[in-house]
């Protein structure tokens, strides 16, 4: 057989540049980032749920309750109560999707690629959660651009709104480890929507998104303090239109951290032992 | 072969189980560095969950594996480092072009844009999809995509590459491209372990072959000895008249001295052989008879005629042969 004669095109050092680099997974993290936003260009179809869904359902609920849940002051006073919650419940569900598509990409043996190459661990999963925060952004600007349209405005000054707006997504990017994590764990992504709708449909109809959680049933009413979406969504209100702030924006926090403290390990650890 | 003689892959006692089934029952192999070992198995023989183990992609249920020295379990990192992977199913993210399936790759493993870039270019050429290399990867044939998933496995220069049924689905100027390509890295010093279907493959790209069964290694060797052990080659004679079988399987018969198979409906001749040096006698002869052929050739053993040497029973058929007999 032919010794090695290494060519100087051959393998070789010619670039272990940067790979060992203490902060490598932030570059991985943001490659990765840029996949899904270059697939989101390609398939913008694949925005809908975060475009028109918002849209409608902000529409829906404004006309076809509005006057009965406002109590005969019509559409124009149920928006800012409506508003914060339909931003809650549009970004909340959109971090459903990114569950189903980590999913389809261990379906589709892209994550074999990703895990057999000198990356970090994190990285896919941190790439795959930054790069839908894109969508998650998309839906909060279609939402606040639609109720600005119909006559929305921060009463509480911009900043504070603003600040709201950052709430959410930072919440949404908190909560969409559990999906990540169940996108991992569970074998398609019919059974990690299945599950994932399982879930949403207690934490966004047991709260105070579209009633004031006073007019629930009582066993609703028992769990919506349990709730953390609740407690976003006051949080929000008292950031968009004023209101209790404190105690909702709190609790939201602790929420946030724990979610990451819990899942993203799990995350990580279920990326790690799948085949 | 001089300065290190430390093999790039060795593996001990592997074992892999899925529940009740046994994927591999205690595999041992060694890879010399820069030789290409081929695994030859029929469907579900463990090749793929061998490969799958020593690429960092599994971890074994028993035995252990060093590749290039590193521990592929305790040190998957630094294996994942010298390796190149590719899959019996294309791991290319679909939703993006070739292009820039290569950049991010490059990208990932520490290049800069530029040469990231430049890389991808190279190899797009390479694997002559040059012209596809903006096209989305779901337009791509099935060929493409495997062509581009080989390319994705070279982004970084690995020194030890993984081809699980690399030529599986393509066409023959394709699959001449791939053992090529393959044959170029050897002489760069590459490490290759290839798995696949075909005995005529391993043949023609590898230094020593394995061959799997049920999770079990049941021969190896160097080529060579394997078709030895596998026994015999075919000699394979068709007339252009279907009449003229029985002549021309007395012909044979007379030539060779052993009594050829004769396969009416398909009008072949086919007598067993341990070298080529009866095939002259046989065309002679058929040349004095007046007799045409259209076919006249020296076959190797197929991998069913391998296993059935080297096992004693015939390649996965098995369950099939089960159901028809429970129809009975
Ligand atoms: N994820 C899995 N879950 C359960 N069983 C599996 C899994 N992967 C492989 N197996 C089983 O392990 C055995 C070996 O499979 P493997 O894929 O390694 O075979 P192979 O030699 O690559 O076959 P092929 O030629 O069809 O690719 C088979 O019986 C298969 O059914
Ligand atoms: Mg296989």
């Amino acid at each position: 057989m032919s010794t090695a004669a290494l060519s100087p095109t051959g393998p070789a050092a010619q670039h272990a540049v940067r790979r060992n680099h203490p902060f490598a997974w932030v570059q991985q993290s943001l490659t990765l980032a840029w996949r899904n936003i270059v697939r989101i260009r390609q398939n913008p179809e694949a925005l809908a749920d975060v475009t028109f869904q918002p849209i409608i359902f902000l529409v829906l609920f404004l006309f076809v309750f509005g006057g009965a849940v406002s109590g005969g002051g019509g559409w124009r006073d149920y928006l800012p109560y409506l508003l914060p919650g339909v931003l809650v419940q549009s970004v909340v569900f959109s971090t459903l999707g990114t569950g189903v598509a980590l999913n389809d990409d261990f379906a589709k043996g892209v994550f074999d690629r990703f895990r057999s190459l000198p990356i970090a661990r994190v990285s896919p999963l941190i790439g795959a959660v930054l790069g839908d925060a894109i969508r998650y952004l998309t839906s909060i600007v279609i939402l606040m651009v639609t109720g600005f349209a119909l006559g929305f405005r921060f009463e509480n000054g911009v900043g504070y709104g603003l600040l709201a707006l950052l709430l959410v997504l930072a919440f949404a990017l908190s909560l969409c480890w559990v999906w990540v994590w169940l996108g991992l764990k569970l074998k398609t992504a019919q059974g990690v929507q299945g599950v994932a709708f399982l879930v949403m449909f207690p934490l966004t109809f047991g709260s105070p998104i579209f009633v004031q959680a006073s007019t629930l049933p009582g066993f609703l009413q028992t769990w919506s303090k349990i709730n953390p979406i609740s407690y976003l969504v006051d949080a929000m209100r008292g950031l968009m239109i004023g209101g209790d702030l404190q105690k909702p924006l709190l609790v939201t926090l602790a929420w946030m951290a724990g979610l990451i403290a819990v899942f993203a390990p799990l995350a990580i650890r279920a990326y790690r032992r799948r085949t | 072969m001089s300065t290190t003689n430390r093999p790039a892959i060795v593996a001990e006692g592997l074992v892999k189980k899925y529940g009740s089934t046994t994927a591999l029952d205690g595999v041992d192999l060694t890879v010399p560095t820069g030789t290409v070992l081929g695994v030859l198995g029929p469907n579900g023989a463990g090749k793929t969950t061998a490969v799958r183990i020593l690429g960092t992609l599994l971890t074994p249920d028993g035995g252990h594996a060093e590749v290039g020295g590193y521990d592929v379990v305790r040190e998957a990192g630094r294996v994942r480092e010298i390796i190149g992977l590719t899959g019996q199913y294309a791991s290319v993210d679909e939703d993006m072009s070739g292009r820039r399936n290569l950049v991010m790759i490059g990208r990932l493993i520490g290049l800069s844009r530029q040469q990231a870039r430049s890389r991808a270019d190279e190899l797009l050429e390479r694997f002559e999809l040059t012209g596809a290399g903006d096209r989305v990867a779901k337009t791509y044939s099935g060929g493409m995509r495997r062509r581009l998933d080989l390319a994705a496995s070279l982004v970084g220069n690995p020194s030890i590459l993984y081809l699980d049924e690399p030529t599986t689905g393509l066409d023959p100027h394709a699959r001449n491209g791939v053992w090529d390509t393959v044959r170029n890295l050897v002489l760069d010093g590459t490490t290759v372990l290839l798995t696949t279907q075909y005995l005529e493959e391993a043949d023609a790209l590898a230094d020593s072959i394995m061959v799997f069964d049920q999770g079990k290694v049941v021969a190896s060797g160097r080529p060579a000895e394997l078709k030895a052990q596998a026994g015999k080659q075919s000699l394979d004679v068709r007339p252009a008249e279907p009449g003229h079988l029985e002549r021309v399987a007395a012909i044979v018969a007379e030539s060779v001295g052993t009594r050829p198979t004769v396969d009416v409906v398909n009008a072949l001749v086919s007598v067993p052989v341990s070298d080529g040096t009866s095939m002259p006698v046989v065309v002679r002869r058929l040349d004095e008879a007046g007799i045409a052929v259209t076919e006249l050739s020296l076959r190797l053993p197929s991998l069913d005629e391998v296993f059935l040497a080297l096992t004693g029973h015939v390649a996965e058929q098995e369950s099939t042969a089960v159901l028809e007999g429970a129809g009975r």
